[in-house]
């Protein structure tokens, strides 16, 4: 449908949310990305039964985890679509966006911009 | 709304390529232009061709011409030559369409404005024998007027009055009336039982104008933006000259003449059909008369299969874990598709300065032949052994490029795709610096994966060839006679002590074929054939394995001895019955009588005694218990009327319905019925009829319409319809895991493209265990399930998926987390007591690869250290 979402998203794909690992998130985090979102399909219609469960867990254990270190657990967000629904995927990355544009950069960044000072 | 002389038909076009109209090209017309030909980057313009003449030996043919929308010029009452804003149905789809003439913008032909009424006018070129020649119903405007309203409220965010004239709402198929249910009360759409018979163009305005009268008489008449008319399907001219060079007869209403216990064979031995020439239908229905006749087909050259197949030569792979990685990336413009948005020459050039990357170059099409031609050389000249390509979508093009590189004797899971176009230069076209800057992201990251790509080898497993059918019905038997037919062993385990299911109880289909003596043929065939085992009485208790290689236990025969059977497929054909009503007194008094007991009834006693008898429609369907329609209660209470008033012209019969839902040629026998003096009557379903026994006997009350008086009627039998219900499929449901839907039928893997796979491979539904559908429908179905079965077991081994999960077992410690984890209960502790993975059962999805707590298991394709290498290249240089 060539709907337009911000560039500042990039997409790394699995066979199954399921395959998400809490490391691959914080990793991310540690790099210095703002913001990450784990998409799956919707709670009920996992083509692999439960992964989507499972991936939702292990979001909410990162959030914990960046909530304690103050790199703040809103930056990462599960969201559950339908592979066909493109109006809301365009609307869960316009959401994302507008979410990490008002938290600001990584804090992890922030920091290490200082001690490069 | 115009095109240019050079166009593709259509965006599902095969192929999708671009053709020229003769009778529009200044070139062929004048002499003068060829712009075309100087534009195309590709050269593929070709003026010269010409047309060519092939000669064909073929042992089978298979009949698909289709059909045409009819053209309603003819309608002169509705003016569509003349005015702008009143469309055709296919018309309208095209407007909807992000890729028709206004780009997905609902808008009116005459002005451009967004319509805020519009008006869909059914059964224009169906169900008529006054302007056109066309009695028959084309089955599927109904539900396409119905879709399409709801799409365009969508559109308009509910702000559009959409209303659908109609005579009878025929939305009979699968979860139709489902659908039909949420347009009316949820999405709004208006049904009005009524036809307009002109259109109007308003005085002093833009609008249409469409007067019509209303069940109770009033005249009204309303005004809207559009009208869309519904028109029907019809073969064309040029189809029916096709259908005589092949020597095959056409039926009334000119579509191909077949039989109902043959319905994809034509009058001609060897020739079969399929689709909307065989009579109109839907989609679904298409697809599985499309296979039936891959079946019909199938069987006839049996025993040159594999005679003429050629087999693709692929070298052998080179060993490369020696080596370091030598990537080459290809950045493909796809036109200006990517291009024109991205600059591609500076993406290509960065794409140089990064590790691992030997070779870089840009293409026009990466997918385009010539260019994998030269891909297949640069790989070999240059000793790459990773490739990553810079273009579309993996999911449409991947394996095209898999192809190339095992054609070099690269292994094929050595390849990584970067999408820059679905995913950056379509969605951030406003933006092509930033596209830019993505698509370098982009590559970069394919290109840290692809170096930590490793060679997986696809375990090559043999199969069973022997096939399982569950159910001994008309459907189970047919499938398994298609299967046999083409040298498969075929198990027919049947519940009841003989074969038949609910086809024993039944006498004619309404074309007057015999059932019983189909029945007969049938289970003659069946115990003759030296492929087919039947087990009567006999049960399904434990069912195991995997495509290919299943194991099913069941309990045979009245001893109930335990059989295992090894097997590759399953055909699932366990049937439905005809509801038990328990409503208009049904099974309180003698004289009501379900279709199939008075089907019973006429043949024991025929209708000499009678005078009077009422049919009621719907019995047990369309309701709160069964929201769905049972697709067969009309034409079968139809039928048994004619077979009434051929038994006896003096008995007065009346039908009493809600909609009359004879569709496609069905629709012939409800005009011979009325004119047979059949007398029919609709009612609400909030007004049922209402049906009183007592000293004066049988009565039924119930609302003449048009007089908008209640008639009360003295009968001598009362006949409900009594609509299909799904046979209990409970404990089978449980035991092989099988999905079903709410009213208890079987799930198909897709509704439209896979009518009669489920959602595992290697299973297969087909009969009434899908849907409610008559005979003809199920024996279509049961061929199609016989087909795809065939064409799964016709291979010798089958090819296991790479992406399998695998344990480290050196340092399992079998805490039994994947155990519990796995959606399908595959890690199993071996006996040395450490986790196992079978690959053949793991279906790749990797939960249990994230989930052990010491990272001893390994998803192929998808490692950690491969996932991590795109997120840690995205990343480069943040911080």
């Amino acid at each position: 449908m060539r709907l337009q979402y911000p560039s500042t998203i990039k997409i790394i794909c699995l066979p199954c949310t399921g395959r998400v690992d809490v490391i691959h998130i914080l990793k991310a985090f540690e790099k210095g990305a703002d913001g990450v979102y784990v998409a799956g399909c919707m709670e009920g219609a996992c083509q692999f039964n439960s992964g989507n469960l499972r991936a939702r867990k292990r979001v909410e254990k990162v959030q914990e985890i960046l909530e304690k270190i103050g790199v703040g657990g809103e930056r990462v967000q599960m969201y559950n679509l339908s592979s066909s629904e493109a109006p809301r995927f365009v609307e869960i990355a316009m959401e994302m966006t507008e979410k990490i544009t008002a938290l600001g950069p990584n804090p992890i960044k922030v920091a290490m911009k200082k001690v490069a000072a | 709304m115009k095109r240019k002389a050079i166009y593709v038909p259509y965006p599902q076009a095969v192929p999708l390529k671009y053709v020229i109209d003769k009778e529009s090209c200044i070139y062929f017309e004048k002499g003068k232009c060829r712009a075309c030909e100087k534009f195309c980057p590709t050269g593929a313009v070709n003026f010269e061709d010409t047309e060519q003449r092939m000669v064909l030996q073929v042992g089978s043919v298979i009949l698909a011409p289709g059909f045409r929308a009819f053209d309603p010029s003819r309608y002169e009452t509705y003016q569509d030559l003349q005015l702008p804003n009143v469309i055709t149905s296919l018309e309208f789809e095209r407007i909807l369409s992000p890729t028709g003439p206004y780009a997905g913008h609902l808008k009116r032909p005459s002005d451009g404005k967004e319509p805020n009424k519009i008006a869909w006018l059914q059964c224009v070129g169906s169900r008529d024998i006054n302007r056109c020649d066309h009695g028959y119903c084309s089955s599927v405007c109904c539900m396409y007027a119905v879709k399409e309203a709801v799409i365009a409220k969508e559109h308009r965010k509910g702000d559009l009055d959409c209303a659908i004239f109609f005579m009878d709402m025929r939305t009979y198929g699968k979860d139709f009336e489902i659908y039909y249910n949420d347009a009316r009360d949820k999405s709004g759409v208006r049904f009005i039982r009524s036809r307009a018979h002109m259109i109007h163009p308003e005085a002093g305005g833009d609008g249409l104008l469409l007067k019509y009268a209303n069940e109770k008489g009033e005249f009204i008449e309303e005004s809207f933006d559009m009208v869309v008319l519904s028109v029907g399907m019809e073969t064309s001219p040029d189809i029916i000259q096709l259908a005589e060079k092949f020597g095959v007869d056409l039926s009334e209403g000119q579509f191909c003449k077949t039989d109902p216990f043959n319905p994809v064979s034509t009058s001609r031995e060897g020739i079969y059909v399929c689709g909307a020439f065989q009579g109109p239908k839907d989609i679904p229905q298409s697809v599985m008369e499309a296979s039936a006749a891959a079946c019909g087909a199938g069987v006839d050259l049996q025993d040159a299969r594999g005679t003429e197949t050629k087999s693709k030569e692929i070298p052998e792979e080179k060993d490369i874990s020696e080596a370091e990685p030598r990537i080459g990336v290809f950045v493909c413009n796809c036109g200006t598709n990517i291009g024109g948005v991205v600059d591609v020459p500076s993406v290509a050039d960065y794409v140089s300065t990064l590790p691992g990357v030997v070779y870089v170059e840009q293409n026009l099409f990466t997918c385009a032949q010539d260019t994998q031609d030269r891909m297949k050389d640069l790989i070999k000249e240059h000793d790459l052994n990773r490739v990553v390509v810079a273009a579309c979508s993996p999911r449409t093009h991947e394996p095209l490029f898999q192809e190339t590189l095992q054609a070099c004797g690269l292994n094929k899971y050595l390849f990584e795709m970067a999408n820059i176009r679905n995913q950056n230069s379509w969605v951030h076209s406003d933006d092509p610096a930033s596209a830019t800057d993505k698509a370098k992201d982009l590559v970069r990251m394919a290109a840290a994966r692809a170096s930590l790509l490793r060679p997986l080898k696809a375990k090559r497993i043999p199969i069973n060839k022997r096939a399982l059918v569950v159910g001994g019905g008309v459907a189970g038997m047919t499938a398994a006679l298609g299967l046999a037919d083409q040298g498969f062993e075929v198990v027919i385990v049947e519940k009841e002590p003989q074969l038949g299911g609910l086809s024993r109880q039944l006498t004619h289909t309404i074309e007057g074929g015999r059932i019983q003596e189909h029945l007969r043929d049938l289970m003659e065939r069946v115990s003759a054939h030296e492929m087919i085992q039947v087990l009567t009485e006999s049960l399904i208790v434990d069912f195991s394995g995997f495509k290919g290689n299943f194991t099913t236990e069941v309990l045979v025969g009245p001893g109930m001895y335990e059989r295992k059977i090894d097997h590759g497929v399953v055909v699932l054909a366990t049937g439905a019955n005809e509801y038990r009503p328990r409503e208009y007194l049904y099974g309180e008094d003698k004289r009501v009588l379900t279709q199939i007991d008075l089907d019973k009834r006429l043949e024991e006693k025929g209708a000499d005694d009678l005078r009077r008898v009422v049919m009621i429609q719907c019995v047990g369907s369309r309701n709160e218990e069964n929201v769905n329609c049972s697709r067969i209660c009309c034409q079968n209470a139809i039928k048994n009327a004619l077979h009434i008033k051929a038994l006896n012209p003096e008995t007065e019969v009346y039908i009493l319905y809600r909609d009359i839902r004879t569709y496609g040629r069905l629709e012939y026998a409800y005009r011979e019925a009325r004119r047979q003096g059949v007398h029919f009557f609709r009612f609400d379903a909030e007004e049922p009829p209402q049906v009183t026994s007592d000293e004066q006997g049988l009565a039924v009350t119930f609302r003449d319409q048009v007089l908008q008086k209640d008639l009360r009627i003295g009968v001598d039998v009362l006949v409900l319809s009594a609509g299909m219900r799904a046979a209990d499929t409970d404990e089978l449901a449980s035991i092989l895991k099988l999905a079903r839907n709410p009213d208890g039928y079987l799930m198909e893997a897709h509704v439209k493209l896979r009518p009669v796979d489920m959602a595992s491979e290697g299973v297969y539904v087909c009969g009434t265990a899908h849907g409610p559908k008559l005979i003809s429908e199920s024996i279509s179905q049961a061929m199609a399930a016989a087909s795809r079965a065939a064409t799964f077991l016709s291979q010798s081994e089958i090819t296991l998926s790479v992406v399998t999960a695998s344990v480290d077992q050196e340092h399992c410690a079998s805490c039994l987390v994947c155990v519990r984890v796995c959606p399908y209960g595959v890690p199993r502790i071996n006996k040395d007591g450490v986790s196992e993975i079978d690959e053949a059962l793991c279906r790749g999805c990797g939960i249990c690869a994230a989930e052990c707590p010491a990272k001893v298991i390994q998803l192929n394709w998808y490692e950690d250290d491969q996932v991590m290498s795109k997120v840690e290249a995205l990343l480069e240089g943040i911080l």
